[in-house]
């Protein structure tokens, strides 16, 4: 297992993610001899994960059963541990599009946080790109580090541990593409600028405030970027219902002559669909615009 | 000292700057313009297509123009257009506000009586005529105009940005990308790309987890912008099997990525009428005349490539072949001996290419076989339904779908569906919502146009069946071996 590339069995240190049923789901370090509790019971990590296929039916010591998962970017970040806020996939499948991602792109990205998005950066840049990945808080950017060997990503990745808005990414001309995650990013925008090519490339900056948004705004322009262009995505869930509908009873036309029918077909049955009770109304601004070539 | 001691050895610093510059030539050769290239025209939000040829005429916004000065010019570059040429615009002329400005404080003296501007239609047409720029044109309007000092000032600055996008001619020349192709596409001609919105496509994309050295499906009726933009994320590494309805696979789209030619080399394609056969392992790729359903369905491709006029042009050949017989009666002897001999040839021709069909078929029914497929994609005209039961069948265990439809209705059907039948956990109907804003000092607030959707997606992950784990049993001897070694290699290099 690695999360760039799909293996057929599940294997000692593999990740795994266990799938209990609608939208619940653990992930688990697979390890000879180790256990797993879950409400159906548990999962005995030798004879039930190891060497089993990915997608497949595991029984738990309950009777009850799970599916067991390869994980991919997209159930790591709906499973991975909050060190911080993360961002999830609408806004990262945004934000790979847009910032033009793909085999072989170098990226830089501040801050690292949870690794929500690095992850789905180095699927989509791997076997040939890289990811220069900045983190201020030092405990944070070294248990990112760890995951990423874990996840066997290592080599796709380094990790810094420095304030981006200070001291930069690390790296001078070599970037495709800069995704800003920090909170005053107009400070890091010359910075992102000169991780870039000469020839150019783009950059992202998410921002939760519309201040954020304006004074980041403001910096790209003053630094010469162009195509400037803020949006929001969002993600609207359709929860799939089979509703009943009663039929109203207006009466016959002549009341006195037949007695009301009993009818035992007054409602209909409907496929449809009902929003979620509550969604995520707002997630962040994103902000793109293009280096051109100095 | 050290500038002394270098200087005396002499070759150092020169070797050293050769070097440099070498490689700087180096560098900017790949980001040059080159004839054959596919590249994007753009202006403002409107972005086109193109080949560069020499000599072609190109009618982007209403003005043609030939592309032949792009050559050699960097990507990026922005061109003004003088009489239907480009001509490279000399670096950012410095926008004369210096000298403002009058502004009035609101607008409860500017009457709307359509009589503010002295300069009429004709006035205009004549100022193009003797050849000045949009700029000149747009100053032109604004010292004709009664009521620009008494706008505001934040009135003045939008009336000037409109003037300028109405009479600017520049031309950007751009490297095409899935982001730029995906939103050329939503703004010009969404009808042929199923009206599927670039941050849908973008969420296909993810959530399909498209990515290098996956074995991928892709089953679209979208120009070809989904293929392209699921090869443009694997990057020539690893697979990818267009399955295709109708005669042909339809690939316009992918050749506006201008894809390097090794590209190509990991694109299959497969017939979605032999799917059944695949499934039932009736399909015969090995001997060419037992399946001759297969070789006309196939033939017929290279000819027509549109599913519609492949069915409608089935006659045609045949009807040419008639009249050159006709002709061949009143030729000489001589010159019918060398139209039979032509007709040899052209027959061996036929031979070579319908073995070459056979051979592909068979290699895309190779990777097919083994139903250990990464990834499913799916965005199309046709009911969802059908297509993804079908297609589902082809997947590995623990790999995503994702399914594309501009209608709700159908995929609620392909969700009940895949509910009853199993083999497919994590399913989600889902929707995108976006919004862009305009960001201006004090002026921040989404555009007053949004687009009112972007169709729907079914996304989900498939499982193993108890059926799957039979029928893996009997396949998997057939099944073709290491389909990942490029990027194991690669990785691990």
């Amino acid at each position: 297992m690695s999360f760039v590339e799909y293996s057929e069995f599940i294997q000692e240190g593999d990740v795994a993610i266990i799938f209990l049923g609608h939208d619940s789901m653990m992930p688990v370090k697979v390890q000879q001899g180790a256990q797993t509790q879950t409400r159906y019971g548990v999962i005995r990590h030798s004879k039930d994960l190891i060497g089993q296929r990915f997608g497949t039916k595991v029984t738990c010591s309950k009777g009850g059963w799970v599916y067991v998962l390869h994980p991919t970017p997209e159930l790591w970040t709906l499973n991975l541990p909050h060190r911080t806020q993360i961002l999830y996939t609408t806004d990262i499948a945004n934000i790979t599009m847009m910032l033009e991602l793909k085999p072989g792109s170098v990226v830089c990205e501040s801050g690292t946080g949870s690794g929500s998005l690095s992850h789905a950066i180095l699927r989509t840049i791997a076997p040939t790109g890289h990811l220069h990945t900045v983190e201020f808080h030092q405990q944070r950017s070294e248990k990112a580090a760890e995951e990423f060997r874990e996840h066997r990503v290592g080599h796709l990745v380094t990790v810094r541990n420095q304030d981006v808005c200070k001291e930069g990414f690390g790296v001078t001309g070599v970037a495709d593409a800069v995704f800003l995650d920090i909170p005053s990013p107009w400070e890091a925008i010359q910075h992102a600028k000169n991780a870039m090519k000469k020839h150019g490339g783009r950059v992202c900056s998410f921002s939760p405030c519309i201040e954020q948004v304006q004074k980041t705004c403001e910096a790209l322009a003053d630094h010469g970027f162009e195509e400037i262009s803020t949006l929001e995505v969002l993600l609207r869930v359709h929860d799939v219902r089979s509703i009943t509908l009663p039929l109203p009873d207006f009466g016959s036309a002549r009341p006195l002559e037949t007695p009301t029918p009993v009818s035992s077909n007054n409602s209909v049955l409907c496929k449809t669909t009902t929003p979620p009770r509550e969604m995520a109304g707002h997630t962040g601004y994103l902000t793109f615009a293009t280096k051109p070539r100095m | 000292m050290l500038r002394k001691r270098r200087l005396a050895r002499g070759w150092l610093p020169s070797q050293k700057t050769r070097f440099l510059m070498a490689e700087n030539e180096d560098d900017d050769s790949q980001h040059r313009v080159k004839e054959g290239d596919y590249v994007v025209l753009k202006r403002g939000d409107i972005y086109k297509a193109v080949q560069v040829l020499k000599k072609k005429k190109t009618i982007f916004e209403k003005q043609w123009f030939i592309l032949d000065n792009a050559v050699g010019e960097l990507y990026g570059t922005t061109f003004e257009v003088v009489t239907g040429t480009l001509q490279p615009r000399k670096p950012k002329h410095i926008e004369s506000s210096a000298d403002a400005k009058e502004a009035g404080t609101d607008n409860r003296h500017i009457l709307d009586d359509g009589k503010s501007q002295k300069l009429t239609r004709d006035d205009i047409e004549t100022l193009k005529e003797q050849g000045l720029k949009g700029q000149e044109i747009v100053q032109q309007l604004i010292e004709n105009s009664t009521t620009f000092r008494d706008k505001t000032e934040f009135a003045q600055e939008k009336y000037i940005k409109k003037k300028k996008k109405k009479y600017e001619n520049s031309v950007m020349v751009l490297r095409p990308s899935c982001r730029i192709l995906a939103m050329m596409y939503h703004g010009r001609e969404p009808g042929k790309i199923c009206h599927l919105r670039y941050d849908t496509l973008a969420l296909m994309l993810t959530l399909g987890n498209i990515h290098a050295g996956s074995k991928v499906l892709v089953f679209e009726t979208c120009a070809g912008l989904v293929l392209g933009a699921v090869m443009e994320r694997m990057g020539g590494y690893g697979s990818v099997v267009q399955m295709y309805p109708g005669g042909g696979p339809v690939r316009a789209g992918v050749e506006s990525f201008g894809f390097p030619s090794h590209f190509h080399e990991t694109l299959h394609d497969f017939p979605i009428c032999h799917v059944n056969a695949l499934l039932a392992g009736t399909l015969d790729t090995e001997a060419k005349d037992v399946n001759p359903v297969a070789g006309q369905a196939n033939g017929d491709v290279s000819e027509a490539p549109a599913p519609e006029k492949a069915e409608g042009k089935e006659g045609s050949p045949n009807a040419e072949e008639e009249s050159m017989e006709t002709n061949t009666s009143t030729a000489s002897p001589g010159e019918r001996e060398e139209r039979d001999k032509l007709r040899e040839i052209r027959g061996q021709e036929k031979k070579v290419k319908m073995e070459e069909k056979r051979k592909k078929l068979a290699a895309a029914a190779a990777l097919l076989q083994g139903r250990n497929a990464d990834g499913l994609v799916i965005a199309s005209r046709f009911h969802p339904c059908p297509v993804v039961l079908g297609l589902i069948k082809f997947l590995a265990p623990s790999r995503p779908f994702v399914v594309y439809s501009q209608y709700k209705e159908p995929l609620i059907e392909c969700y009940t569906k895949l509910r009853e039948q199993g083999g497919a956990v994590g399913l989600r109907l889902t929707d995108s919502w976006i919004r862009h804003y305009q960001v201006l000092p004090n002026r921040t607030h989404p555009m007053l146009l949004m687009s009112g959707g972007g169709g729907y997606l079914l996304s989900g992950t498939t499982v193993a069946t108890e059926t799957h784990a039979a029928k893996i049993g009997p396949m998997s001897r057939e099944e073709p071996p290491a389909k990942k070694l490029k990027l194991t290699e690669a990785t691990e290099g």
